[in-house]
């Protein structure tokens, strides 16, 4: 074992012989090297996030046919340094009647919901934190934290316009959970597991080819679930002000955008695991766990892309249409796509490569048509009844 | 002591004395929060246990559902929201003697117990609780008659909320 085919085990025994050269107790210092471990992730991810910051404004200034940032640095890569200076030195209000320890304990929660995602994320074939066998459901154990951090921050800011913003985000994250623990049992089916490691080794095809219905509602719930345009009830800024996070300053506030951000960029990445094989790309993967990991935040930072592309240029859904969207249209879709991939996928296993695949698209291609097909008719049915009355109240005098 | 003992105290602690502060706080909201503090110390021990599924099935489920749903009770029930209400019922005393006789049951119970002194066995790393968890579930001769009359049940209550909820006009 050298440090280019397992670079984090080498430097963790590494590590080992010279703590327990000093003397520690075998225990201690496997522990030490965990919360190093731990720390040095987080860390990563948290100098990611101020990228992210970076990226997302320079986007959505190319999508609004801006400049972006581009004062501070090269391309105003500089920007987000500043913003957190400013952050920092910002006058923290606690507004009056306010519950303390609940209102400061929220936007913690928040930013902790999102980090302890990363734990499950296998970076490369050997850099990963926890293998967990139940790691499609740990996704949405993570996510009811982040509710409760958006509850918590709602209901200690005693503010009314807050309330209403959480009343609207659990609305929505409540209704979308459900076709995204539907479209997340897809790959599980597929596989044959939860966890992310083996749904990664077993996608000699992309499950993208396979399911790619699945992929696009989960991407359309992961938007949900994440609160952003064109779901973004939480915060609609037209209607209730800033939503949750309103009474917020600085650096808390901080770490509800850097959450909202990390977010975000953590949902792409598990879009790409979950359908777009991970940190595999044409044998690339096989140079090494670093070449590996870069290969998976470049997906990462792709889903990234598509969740902002989606952002920037959708309008904001009624809620109303929103929720029956998730409970009329996706729930049932996401449930019908579970069972034919079920069936399918005993019906076409043991049939070469090819046909499998070819197979499964096959099936989502005639789901996807039938949908189609149900939506038209269920519109022009919606246009018809619209229209009668009218023509009636026309025809009386 | 190893240091899952320490980690086991540890989390008894907390969840003992986040229980004790449910039942004492006057603050409704505060009570459920606390609630969430001690159902996700029941989740670590799950995780001590190595039954991954169940510690996060409790997340998910207790905190994400059912947590929720109380602060949302509360919520949308209270007029005032920072509701203080009397912590005790008329039949106080009643309830403390069902719970000394139940808590004295339990200690003579686990007296007779020998699992004190038993060390946990190191599961092999191939040992698949999910995968059998998953067989037992719908396997005739386990649980399959259960678990199906516990889905048609919660279909059952699911269609009921519904017509309960609907707005006949």
């Amino acid at each position: 074992m050298n440090f280019w085919t397992d670079p984090v085990n080498f430097i963790a025994r590494w590590l080992m012989g010279l703590l327990t050269g000093w003397g520690l107790a075998g225990w201690l210092a496997s522990f030490l090297i965990q919360l190093i471990g731990v720390v040095v992730l987080v860390s990563m991810m948290m100098l990611i996030d101020i990228l992210l910051v970076w990226v997302e404004r320079k986007v959505v200034a190319r999508f609004q046919d801006r400049l972006g940032p581009n004062r501070v640095g090269p391309f105003g890569i500089i920007q987000p340094f500043a913003d957190i200076i400013k952050l920092l030195i910002k006058e923290d209000i606690t507004p009056d009647g306010a519950d303390r320890v609940v209102y400061n304990l929220a936007p913690i929660l928040s930013l902790m919901s999102v980090l302890l995602l990363w734990a499950i994320v296998p970076l490369a074939p050997v850099i990963f934190g926890v293998d967990l066998n139940v790691g499609a459901l740990y996704i949405i154990a993570t996510g009811a934290i982040g509710t409760l951090s958006i509850i918590m921050a709602a209901w200690s800011s005693n503010n009314k316009y807050a309330l209403i913003g959480a009343f609207r985000q659990v609305a929505v994250l409540v209704s979308f959970e459900v076709p995204m623990i539907a479209t997340m049992l897809i790959p599980t089916i597929l596989a044959g597991s939860m966890s992310m490691t083996t749904i990664i080794r077993s996608q000699n095809v992309w499950y993208v080819f396979i399911a790619p219905l699945a992929a696009i509602i989960f991407m359309v719930t992961a938007i949900a679930e994440l609160g952003r345009a064109p779901f973004d009830m939480n915060e609609a800024e037209s209607e209730i002000v800033a939503g949750f996070h309103i009474e917020y300053t600085g650096m808390k506030f901080g770490l509800f955008y850097a959450g909202e951000l990390m977010h975000a960029f953590t949902f792409g990445g598990f879009w790409a695991i979950l359908f777009f094989g991970g940190y595999r790309f044409f044998g690339l993967e096989n140079l090494g766990p670093i070449v590996a990991a870069v290969i998976l935040l470049a997906k990462a930072m792709f889903g990234y892309w598509v969740i902002m592309w989606v952002r920037y240029t959708v309008m904001r859904i009624r809620i109303d249409n929103m929720l029956s969207f998730s409970w009329k249209f996706l729930t049932p879709l996401a449930f019908a796509l579970l069972m034919s991939t079920a069936l399918m996928n005993v019906v076409l296993r043991g049939t070469p490569g090819v046909i499998y695949v070819a197979g499964m698209l096959l099936t989502n291609i005639v789901i996807g048509w039938i949908v189609v097909e149900i939506l038209r008719r269920a519109s022009r049915r919606g246009r018809e009844s619209i229209d009668k009355p009218i023509k009636r109240a026309v025809a009386q005098p | 002591m190893t240091i899952f003992q320490i980690i086991f105290l540890i989390v008894g602690v907390v969840i003992l004395g986040s229980a004790f502060m449910v039942v004492t706080t006057g603050n409704l909201i505060h009570a459920a929060l606390w609630l969430i503090v001690t159902l996700f110390g029941v989740a670590v021990l799950y995780a001590l246990l190595d039954a991954g599924f169940l510690a996060v099935v409790q997340v998910v489920i207790y905190i994400g559902a059912i947590a929720i749903l109380f602060i949302f009770a509360v919520m949308l029930t209270r007029k005032e929201m920072r509701d203080r209400g009397r912590q005790t019922s008329s039949a106080w005393w009643l309830s403390t003697i069902i719970a000394v006789l139940t808590f004295g049951g339990l200690i003579r119970i686990l007296q007779a117990w020998s699992g004190f002194s038993k060390v946990s066995v190191a599961l092999p790393s191939e040992f698949d609780a999910v995968g059998l968890l998953g067989n037992a579930l719908i396997s005739p001769d386990a649980f399959v008659l259960p678990f199906e009359v516990a889905s048609v049940l919660l279909l059952a209550a699911l269609v009921g909320a519904v017509y309960v909820a609907f707005n006949q006009k």
